[in-house]
């Protein structure tokens, strides 16, 4: 399934049939690919190495590679200067994508059922509705949601925000859930009905164990949405429901020197986005492109 | 009753999806046609499509809806440009192939927001940024100093997204490539076909619908782009796309009904793209379900 393994066969077999100008030109092209991704991931890195500078030493022209290190970017950003806490943020940020997550889940799981396992009449239609709701620009009912929020006195409350995250990650998981549990085989459904076994058994035994891995991409992609969301955070949050985003947005502009506490705040913020999108490369790829690419 | 009960699992998603998703669309439309600013509330009234005539006819508006056709086109071509040449180059056997892969994705799991501010404050500040203290590095003390956002803004937010959005192509396409059934390449050198021809006649035949899903899901997230635009200029010269627009005759105008109006401009631009697309997404599904 992954996309390391797929390959094995075809790249031990390569040498056997390539022509040896074709192997030394691979080694050439290898150093290509190689510069290219130090490009790539240059920028993150110097915000890492700036991060590490004291503020003076930060903002130098030319830079300076050879500063001294120092966490003092992280200690501001945690608050050490008398400036907001983050940690307030980051909790919301991680209640709202968590959250909203299980939800996605919990509504998702048996729509996806009835639309592959038990399909209903006419799935594709409904699949295509799911989808649909997706290629809606969320600024054009962005009016009615902000007034909606304010009649109703959940401006600025967290659940809020886990209730739009949950739709606007729904569609997405909903068609990733069908194409993860299409994989079941129906012969192995059948076979566990014949034995006797009903449904709880059977989703639990025969279907849970197959569709895990795609779960577990489903997931993956809903909370990575929902933790870099900003427009809807920035307009219906304020002090208390605000997220890690609009927290990052909002102490740039009040303050002086700040490029090393801008970047710890970065990276800080990101850390969870890249451990789960390094842990999971493949799985990433594979839900993004909707299930499609397998 | 029996389809009523292999319906039932629908209906939660079904229900909570056309709440919360149709129904503001629904409100947006009622607003749409109401000259409404809440500044004075009290002087709401019926306005027909006046609002849409202002929307059309609003030069400054005109020029976001350009603008983010052009953003969307220049920064999803580039990226899928690159992605694929990305892509061929890492499916080749190489050393360190994983290391490469693994530096590449990074700008694309960088938070949108973090990223921006990354471009902003880090790389193109005009007297601390990375770019100009390379040009320092190299050219010496009378080295060149551009202010880059000023001087190419919107250029400077394309730059942005397609550093990172180059990565998510790539990551489609070598999925793709590494699905391309390798009989058929090695049948081509066989018979004595160039590097060229391969890729012409087998390799880009195979990537086309990796190709179009790239794009399509490429546009449905820069057309809506916000973060880029709100951090880098804030929507100023000349880089307002329409949902920044948008957000800004709404939360800082507070003009509700004029906001509404190129809201629901807006779906009907989505609706003819989005038509096209599932018409592509489509034409996919059905080639997964017959293999």
């Amino acid at each position: 399934m992954s996309a390391a393994t797929r390959t094995a066969p075809a790249a031990t077999k390569a040498p056997d049939t390539a022509p040896r100008k074709v192997r030394r030109r691979n080694a050439g092209l290898g150093l290509v690919a190689w510069l290219v991704g130090i490009v790539f991931v240059l920028p993150v890195l110097w915000m890492a190495l700036t991060s590490l500078h004291s503020e003076a030493d930060a903002a130098t022209n030319p830079p300076s590679l050879a500063a001294p290190l120092t966490l003092d970017g992280y200690r501001e950003f945690f608050g050490a200067g008398g400036g907001p806490s983050p940690w307030f943020s980051l909790a919301n940020s991680m209640t709202a994508s968590v959250v909203s997550t299980l939800f996605v889940l919990l509504l998702a799981l048996p729509a996806a059922y009835a639309l592959s396992i038990r399909p209903v009449k006419k799935w594709t239609d409904v699949l295509f509705f799911f989808l649909s709701t997706k290629m809606l620009p969320v600024v054009a009912g962005l009016l009615p949601i902000y007034l909606f929020a304010k009649s109703s006195g959940t401006l600025d409350n967290i659940w809020l925000l886990v209730v739009l995250y949950t739709s606007m990650n729904l569609p997405i998981a909903v068609w990733m859930m069908q194409s993860f549990l299409a994989e079941v085989p129906a012969a192995l459904i059948e076979a566990a009905q014949i034995d006797g076994a009903r449904l709880p058994v059977i989703l639990t035994r025969v279907v849970a164990p197959i569709a895990m891995p795609g779960i577990a991409a489903t997931s993956l992609i809903c909370f990575i949405f929902s933790w870099n969301e900003m427009l809807f955070a920035r307009v219906l949050t304020g002090v208390i429901a605000q997220t890690a985003p609009v927290f990052l947005t909002g102490f740039i502009t009040s303050q002086g020197l700040f490029l090393a506490k801008v970047c710890a705040a970065s990276l800080v913020i990101s850390l969870p986005v890249l451990a789960a999108g390094f842990a999971a490369q493949d799985k990433l790829v594979q839900g993004l492109s909707l299930g499609a690419v397998k | 009753m029996r389809a009523w009960v292999t319906r039932a699992p629908l209906l939660p998603a079904l229900v909570f999806l056309i709440i919360v998703t149709q129904l503001p669309m629904v409100a947006t439309l009622v607003i749409s046609v109401f000259d409404w600013n809440a500044l004075y509330p009290e002087a709401r009234s019926f306005a027909g499509l006046a609002n849409y005539a202002e929307v059309l006819g609003d030069p400054e508006l005109r020029k976001s809806v350009f603008t983010t056709i052009l953003l969307t086109v220049t920064v999803v071509l580039t990226s899928l440009v690159l992605g694929m040449l990305l892509a061929l180059l890492l499916d080749r056997r190489f050393k360190g192939r994983g290391a490469v892969r693994t530096m590449l994705i990074a700008p694309f799991l960088l938070v949108p927001v973090a990223a921006a501010l990354l471009w902003k404050h880090v790389l193109y500040n005009p007297e601390y940024g990375l770019f100009n203290g390379v040009l320092h590095w190299i050219l010496g003390d009378g080295a060149t100093q551009p202010d880059w956002v000023a001087e190419m803004p919107l250029g400077a937010v394309e730059a942005s997204l397609v550093w990172q959005w180059t990565p998510f192509m790539m990551l489609i396409l070598l999925a793709g490539l590494q699905s391309r059934p390798m009989d058929a390449v090695e049948a081509a050198w066989i018979d004595g076909a160039g590097a060229w021809q391969v890729f012409r006649y087998i390799t880009l035949p195979h990537l086309r619908r990796y190709l179009e899903l790239g794009a399509l899901l490429g546009t449905v997230y820069i057309v809506q782009n916000f973060d880029a635009v709100f951090t880098i200029t804030s929507g100023g010269l000349g880089t307002a796309n329409l949902p920044y627009t948008i957000y800004q005759t709404f939360y800082q105008g507070h003009e509700y009904g004029l906001a509404s109006a190129a809201g629901v401009l807006v779906v009907i631009g989505s609706i003819i793209i989005a038509t096209l697309a599932l018409r592509v997404v489509s034409s996919l599904f059905r080639e997964e379900a017959r293999s």
